[in-house]
């Protein structure tokens, strides 16, 4: 199957039957969801506050009812009509925008505390008219650039995205990097050809080289056509419930702790070693 | 389903519209009020990013005259019982949205804002 973005600009590929067909698919819901888990994870965003994010080519809401879920108050944009009429249908709660992020957002400066987009960059690299303005490389930095704005310091946004080869990678990369963005490209799965999933992830502020790039997920995936993502949320949730803690930790304990430190980009995560948990006794 | 807690941050984005392009007037509205959760430790970390006079003015223009013309300094249940209600409850359905500056017309129709600018307006 040759790739969407291919076909027609998305305002009119995602017609009013595709945009039905497209919501109704339990498998293309199932990736959404996993993918926007994921997305929030990479986000890092502080725990317990209720966050104000921006969800960029937001379809029919499919990524909204998960942010709304989890608390967070949202504003979608998205360029296809037919989609945004499907989220008015299925009630979401955020904002609804009909815009072309190729042509930048106007919001006030630090609106946002974060920002998520699942599937949509891809959209930004064909040029519709031969006008300047419809260049890829002008759309992509008119779009960074204003997000950049927009977006609270410091804070990240990310992206999962379907890039055709390294080129593509490289040109949104750098033209973020040009926006005023840090960050980089993180890839799940890399080994994979059904699981792997590209996301880039972009800081704004945060002092220097604080912020690293969170690593990709390793390994096999787990379940058939499933985007695999951490259930940390999910996990600390029945922690929370689950009653008393345990007091002393074992070494698999912190291994995966550091594990998962070093996956969410954590500077300064102590490296493995047989000292790992050693006993301290007392010293007179 | 303009909130005016998007209508707050929402500015003009037409090319060589800098200045004096925020906030956008209402015109022609018609609003719809719907009730949602409140969420006090939200509104409390969004306060800060208001930008008040506008706020005060959007809501006048829709007919809301329950705030304060300034931020007050104790910021209590019932204040912000009424900020959830202007910021998260009342939805703007039909309408436009004027920018002060350029005169660029947002049309608002069944809840969606149409924010695509024309190829000579896109910097």
């Amino acid at each position: 199957m040759s790739r969407p973005e291919l076909q027609a600009p998305p305002e009119i590929y995602y017609g009013d039957t595709e945009a039905k067909k497209y919501t109704k698919n339990t498998r293309n819901q199932q990736i959404q969801a996993d993918m926007t888990y994921r997305a929030l994870e990479l986000l890092n965003l502080p725990p317990d506050e209720p966050a104000f994010l921006l969800d960029i080519g937001c379809g029919s809401g499919l990524s909204g009812e998960i942010l709304d879920d989890e608390g967070y108050v949202w504003t979608g944009v998205d360029i296809a009509p037919s989609m945004l009429e499907v989220a008015l249908e299925r009630e979401v709660e955020g904002d609804l925008f009909l815009q072309d992020i190729g042509q930048g957002f106007g919001f006030r400066a630090g609106s946002f505390d974060g920002a998520i987009s699942i599937s949509v960059l891809q959209w930004l690299l064909n040029a519709e008219t031969s006008h300047p303005t419809s260049s890829p490389p002008h759309r992509l930095s008119r779009f960074f650039t204003t997000l950049h704005s927009s977006l609270r310091n410091p804070s990240r946004a990310v992206f999962q995205f379907y890039p055709s080869d390294d080129d593509q990678i490289q040109l949104i990369t750098s033209t973020a990097q040009k926006a005023g963005f840090g960050g980089g490209v993180v890839v799940d799965y890399p080994n994979s050809k059904k699981a792997r999933k590209v996301f880039l992830v972009l800081f704004v502020g945060g002092g220097g080289a604080s912020q690293r790039v969170p690593e990709g997920l390793e390994g096999e995936e787990q379940e058939e056509g499933k985007v695999p993502f951490e259930r940390r949320r999910e996990r600390e949730h029945k922690r929370v419930k689950g009653g008393k803690k345990k007091g002393i930790k074992d070494t698999d304990w912190i291994l995966k702790k550091k594990e998962l430190y070093r996956q969410r980009g954590k500077e300064g995560v102590p490296r493995d070693s047989k000292f790992t948990n050693r006993k301290r006794r007392a010293i007179f | 389903m303009v909130r005016l807690i998007t209508h707050n941050l929402l500015a003009c984005h037409v090319k060589g519209c800098t200045s004096n392009n925020f906030p956008l007037a209402f015109k022609d509205v018609q609003i719809e009020l719907r009730e949602a959760e409140m969420n006090p430790d939200f509104l409390r970390g969004f306060l800060p990013k208001i930008d008040w006079n506008a706020l005060v003015g959007a809501a006048r223009e829709l007919g809301d005259t329950s705030l304060p013309a300034e931020t007050p300094e104790m910021i209590d249940e019932e204040f912000l019982q009424t900020l959830h209600h202007v910021l998260l409850e009342i939805h703007v359905e039909e309408g436009t949205m004027t920018c002060p500056n350029c005169a660029h017309v947002y049309p608002i129709s069944n809840g969606i804002p149409n924010m695509l600018l024309a190829e000579h307006e896109i910097g």
